[in-house]
């Protein structure tokens, strides 16, 4: 377990070595950050200050050394938006995404569940075909446009819900709903195939014959089986959702979180906060994938992952 | 008849597969819906500038915001109505559909042409050179997704070219992942260990004996991950990163029409049910292929369709009467 673990470590410090660097590729060698940063009537002596000060006199590999310094002591420099430190804004709208993440996610796992065995116990019938039918429209639809939607239904016509921002526990139900979206989908389709694959199982018919109620089968021998690529997927959900989904729910949904603060930095050219957001993003999934591969050898001692 | 006596395999004509194809495509409704839908988008992006009523970019301050046709105050002119800048709605719609279908394909053949060469790389060289790209597909896989491609496109200036580049290099990985394990199993199969005793040289072996196991599995692979970059192209165009004005695209109009859900509903609607339509055919039709081209699947559906058994029966009619 304990070379395990330190093998985890190694590949996570790969991970962030390499967005590092491609960061720093992406910043330092294609786009130049004074011309992003500065507005277009800084002077000269401006631009020379500020490439001072932020050390693109150096040379590169000079300048992705302390670049790497930085970084490690989570020193992103200042928000030009914020005037104030990057990480200070970020740390500040970390919890809200969390939060958003927690609802919705939490919403899918919670129903994609029953819904996908609901499907599975009778294949083919009708329940499962509206289930299929549904999961399908969900995978097919852009998350930003039902948000869209969600928001002239409920807010527009029948003035139920909050349009926007956040405040009171209302404000929280659209988003969550549309972040929930894509996830349930793509879960409730695994439990359903994964359970009509275990529900054929020869050993199912087994314990059938031998007389055990069929909740019993369930809970104790197939949600089992199927726990592990349950797991897998939605480990897979939390980390996209947390790397993608949340930017554009919360722009729709103005949801003061890390992913509208990402567009917002980019809309003021404000690089230092958007490298600070990829970075702890980065740390972050870092950090789920190796909890997650603990948690499956644990409950799972056939698995290699070395 | 005595054709059919011979011991000697027969060898079906292409135009009898293709039939036979087509045929199993209309039986498998959803996916002959999804198929005729997918060839529709296309052909109406291949023909935007014949079949679109208006310039997609022509301004028109006086029939702004115009509803669709079926409701109050819309007509027949703008069928779908009109946006915040008299723009014609349907022809944006038309003319999105170019955006979409050029960088969906453009980055499926760039990422899958990429992906396809290290897996192959990795599953025929095996040893240090497969650890080494298998290591970069594992970290990259670990990347920020969607914030990597809005940090990268960002600093080097949005455009439709950015976007094809940008999802390129961040969705290889896939392709690279599966090819790979296709070969690792495909090496130790006899024809291949025959192929290279006799002595042939590893471009001809990957070429010619090991590149044909692959081209069902990708090609369903490639049809599902069309889907991912629409709808990545879309979100990223609806944040104002991807594709710009005056180029149009389905999640852009989306954006644009954002300010006006109070009061006019069908500019979101019409831009999203295409990438919605898109999306969906695609999925259907993809589902047909997965089936189609898995032999385990195939018997499966052999045993069950109404199609095959019309197919088996002829020929045990025969016989038994024979």
């Amino acid at each position: 377990m304990g070379s395990f673990i330190v093998c985890r470590l190694w590949h996570g410090l790969l991970v962030v070595l390499g967005v590092s660097f491609t960061v720093f590729a992406v910043t330092r060698l294609f786009g130049d950050p004074v011309s992003l940063m500065l507005p277009l009537s800084a002077s000269a002596e401006q631009r020379m200050a500020f490439a001072q000060e932020i050390g693109l006199d150096q040379p590169l590999f000079v300048q992705f050394i302390r670049f790497l310094g930085d970084l490690a002591t989570f020193d992103f420099g200042e928000s030009l938006w914020q005037r104030r430190p990057a990480i200070e804004v970020v740390f500040e709208r970390l919890p809200l995404t969390l939060m958003l993440i927690g609802t919705g996610l939490g919403f899918a796992i919670l129903l994609s569940i029953p819904l996908g065995m609901i499907a599975a116990l009778r294949p083919g019938g009708f329940l499962d075909r509206f289930i299929v039918s549904a999961g399908l429209l969900g995978l097919s639809m852009p998350q930003f446009w039902v948000g869209l939607l969600l928001i002239v239904v409920f807010s527009v016509q029948l003035k139920l819900l909050p349009t926007s921002g956040m405040g009171t526990p209302l404000h929280l139900v659209l988003p969550a709903l549309t972040l929930a979206l894509t996830p349930l989908a793509r879960l409730t389709m695994l439990v359903r195939s994964s359970m009509i694959d275990e529900l054929n199982q020869h050993y199912v018919r087994t314990v059938r014959a031998k007389g055990l109620p069929f909740t019993r089968i369930l809970r104790v021998h197939t949600l089992r089986n199927i726990l592990i690529s349950y797991m897998t997927l939605a480990g897979w959900e939390l980390i996209t959702t947390l790397a993608g989904y949340t930017v554009v729910v919360e722009t729709v949904f103005a949801w003061p979180g890390l992913g509208l603060t990402a567009v917002q930095a980019i809309q003021r050219g404000d690089l230092f906060l958007m490298q600070a957001i990829v970075f702890v993003i980065a740390l972050l999934i870092v950090l789920i994938n190796i909890v997650l591969d603990i948690v499956f050898k644990m409950i799972d001692p056939r698995i290699n992952l070395n | 008849m005595a054709d059919r006596l011979s011991s000697k395999p027969q060898t079906p004509k292409r135009l009898a597969i293709l039939g036979g194809l087509v045929s199993e495509l209309w039986h498998d409704k959803a996916g002959f819906i999804g198929f005729l839908v997918i060839a529709l988008i296309t052909a109406m992006a291949l023909l935007a500038p014949w079949i679109a009523p208006y310039d997609p970019a022509a301004q028109n301050v006086m029939a702004r915001l115009q509803p669709p046709v079926w409701l109050a105050n819309g007509d027949w002119n703008h069928i779908l109505g009109t946006d915040n800048l008299g723009r014609d709605v349907l022809s944006r719609v038309i003319w999105g559909a170019r955006s979409t279908l050029l960088i969906g394909a453009s980055v499926v053949l760039i990422a899958g042409t990429i992906g396809v060469i290290v897996g192959l790389v990795a599953g025929y060289a095996g040893g240090r050179v497969d650890g080494v790209l298998m290591r970069i597909v594992d970290i990259q896989v670990s990347f920020p997704g969607i914030l990597m491609i809005l940090l990268i496109v960002s600093v080097l200036g949005p455009s439709t070219l950015t976007m094809i580049i940008v999802l390129s290099i961040t969705n290889w990985m896939i392709y690279a992942r599966q090819v790979r394990s296709i070969v690792m199993s495909v090496r130790q199969v006899p024809y291949v260990e025959a192929a290279s005793v006799m002595g042939c040289r590893p471009r001809r072996i990957i070429f010619r004996h090991i590149l044909p196991n692959l081209v069902t599995p990708l090609l369903t692979l490639g049809i599902l991950e069309f889907t991912n970059i629409v709808l990545a192209e879309a979100a990223v165009s609806f944040l104002g990163l991807g594709v710009q004005p005056p180029a149009t695209s389905w999640g852009l109009d989306v954006a644009s029409g954002r300010d006006y859900i109070f009061i006019a509903w069908w500019l979101i609607t019409f831009p999203g049910l295409g990438i919605v339509l898109t999306v969906l055919s695609i999925n259907l039709f993809a589902n047909w292929v997965r089936v189609t081209t898995d032999p385990q699947e195939r018997e499966k559906r052999f045993a069950y369709s109404r199609a095959a058994r019309r197919m088996v029966r002829p020929a045990e009619d025969r016989a038994v009467v024979r």
